[in-house]
């Protein structure tokens, strides 16, 4: 019984810090994108615009509730809730760290810890795509539909790769369990084992999570329509809630997975130096945005199919014959 | 592809630690050009008179009608300028004026000037008709009465009532109610 109240609070703490940083990440990231376009973001509310994600969620909270009339009603409301489900579940198995001691007691720094970790979070991920597709769906509207159709498209062909190049990871590792996979980095960081496999696995979960270059889905929103447009208010930040924890799911995979996770020089604690990575794997998020235009759609799924995954397959392959030769 | 890809990424990036351009207005404030053209004014010479003689060619030049201009005789013991008129009814519709300069260049004074005040922002309609007072200068310039281009003033012309005229015929509208468009 212990272990379930000290999971709930675990899972407590990790839904708030997770939504906290996510209002953060908010202005974090428009402050940036002004600083790599040579101007300041936000600077009006509040000093260096802080008090700019208090005002977005005041103003979300309070905006009018509209759904289309001939939306099927439980399935629109339902979209946005699985989507965030899916994004915030798949940190139940990542671990911000070793195992701490409170109190006496060893509790680890994830909210469960299967055999299957990576599986886990790879599998929750692949749960995002039924709500972008349920909402557009729902919506009830042909270009709500089709961009739906083909953010679900999207995500479903750069799920492959990045299972494929964690392939690599895993023969290396010889575990899922994540906690394993970054102490079998104590000696070298699987990046420079795994360069390709770094590469595609990132550049895979920019397109997972549907960001710059590969934003089609959401950038509809922006020119014509896509699965958002009749998601107003709570519902919408809903979806960016979403799309934000899955930015930092990529990311805190990433440093599991190729960066040593929490391992780091002494003067500061790992969960600092985990922390520290993931900043960093956000600031390359937001340069890439920054920086990129978006890829047309045809282009970005013969990106994934003919360039992706062949490359992750020729990964593995190289991969193996290492391990097999070398151990 | 990729030496693309790093040239465009290296550009945001050294561009993330330069020195933003943004202004932070209205705490700092856009330095404008000497000759951008803003509020007006009506300029005085050096000895207080106004430049204006009120010849109403900015009025006839202005291509949005925003200046209206009433001459008047000049008292010859109060003579506000050097001419025999001056304007005694000049207002400017700051809503109309398109800020294009073409009145100052018709002024045959250079009386009136635009000078690069550009902040005119007011919350009703009538108090941005800019009337005499807000546009004639309090304090001189540099400029003084050209010599031989005003002839003697004897003080005796067929309107020598001057703008008292126009100020009774301003009385008989106002008792009348007509004074408002």
């Amino acid at each position: 019984m212990n272990d379930v109240w000290v999971a709930l609070v675990q899972s407590l703490i990790l839904v708030v810090a997770l939504l906290t940083v996510f209002a953060g990440m908010t202005l974090v990231e428009r402050k940036l994108l002004g600083y790599f376009h040579l101007r300041v973001g936000p600077t009006r509310t509040g000093p260096w615009g802080l008090a700019r994600p208090i005002a977005d969620a005041i103003e979300s909270s309070v905006k009018e509730d509209l759904i289309p009339a001939g939306a099927d009603k439980l399935v629109f409301r339902l979209a946005p809730i699985i989507s965030v489900f899916a994004a915030l579940a798949a940190w139940a198995v990542i671990p911000i760290g070793p195992p701490v001691e409170i109190a006496g007691r060893v509790i680890p720094l994830q909210v469960a810890d299967p055999a299957g970790g990576v599986l886990v979070a790879l599998a929750f991920s692949s749960l995002g795509v039924y709500g972008v597709s349920l909402a557009g769906w729902a919506s009830q509207s042909k270009y709500s539909l089709l961009g739906a159709m083909r953010a679900a498209a999207q995500m479903i062909s750069y799920e492959l790769s990045m299972a494929m190049s964690i392939l690599g990871v895993l023969m290396l590792s010889g575990s899922l369990r994540l906690a394993d996979i970054v102490a079998a980095q104590s000696s070298v960081a699987f990046i420079w084992l795994q360069p390709i496999g770094f590469l595609i696995f990132f550049l895979s979960g920019v397109a997972e999570v549907a960001r710059v270059p590969f934003d089609l889905p959401e950038a509809e929103t922006e020119l014509v329509a896509g699965y958002n447009t009749e998601y107003s208010g709570m519902r919408y930040a809903m979806f960016m809630v979403a799309e934000y924890v899955g930015m930092f799911t990529v990311s805190a995979m990433v440093t599991l997975l190729y960066l040593k996770g929490w391992h780091g020089p002494g003067f500061l604690p790992p969960v600092a130096w985990f922390l520290v990575k993931l900043a960093a794997l956000l600031f390359v998020f937001i340069w890439l945005r920054a920086s990129l235009p978006r890829l047309r759609y045809d282009r970005l799924m013969d990106f994934g199919w003919k360039v992706m995954l062949p490359l992750s397959v020729l990964n593995l392959i190289i991969t193996a014959v290492g391990v097999a030769v070398w151990g | 592809m990729l030496k693309a890809l790093a040239q465009g990424m290296g550009t945001t990036l050294r561009i993330f630690f330069r020195k933003k351009k943004t202004i932070a207005y209205p705490k700092e404030k856009k330095p404008r050009a000497e000759r951008f053209r803003g509020r007006h004014e009506l300029r005085r010479y050096d000895n207080g008179l106004e430049m204006c003689i009120g010849c109403e060619l900015c009025q006839v030049a202005c291509p949005a009608a925003a200046i209206t201009v009433m001459p008047a005789e000049n008292d010859p013991n109060r003579p506000n300028s050097p001419g025999e008129r001056y304007a005694w009814k000049y207002e400017i519709d700051m809503l109309r004026c398109i800020f294009c300069g073409l009145c100052e260049e018709a002024c045959p004074t250079q009386a009136l000037h635009l000078t690069p005040v550009n902040e005119l922002a007011d919350f009703t309609r009538d108090s941005l008709i800019y009337s005499r007072q807000r546009l004639v200068n309090t304090h001189t310039s540099d400029f003084t009465v050209p010599t031989n281009v005003y002839p003697e003033y004897s003080g005796w012309t067929p309107m020598h009532q001057g703008a008292a005229v126009y100020e009774a015929e301003e009385a008989e509208q106002t008792s009348r109610g007509e004074d408002r468009p």
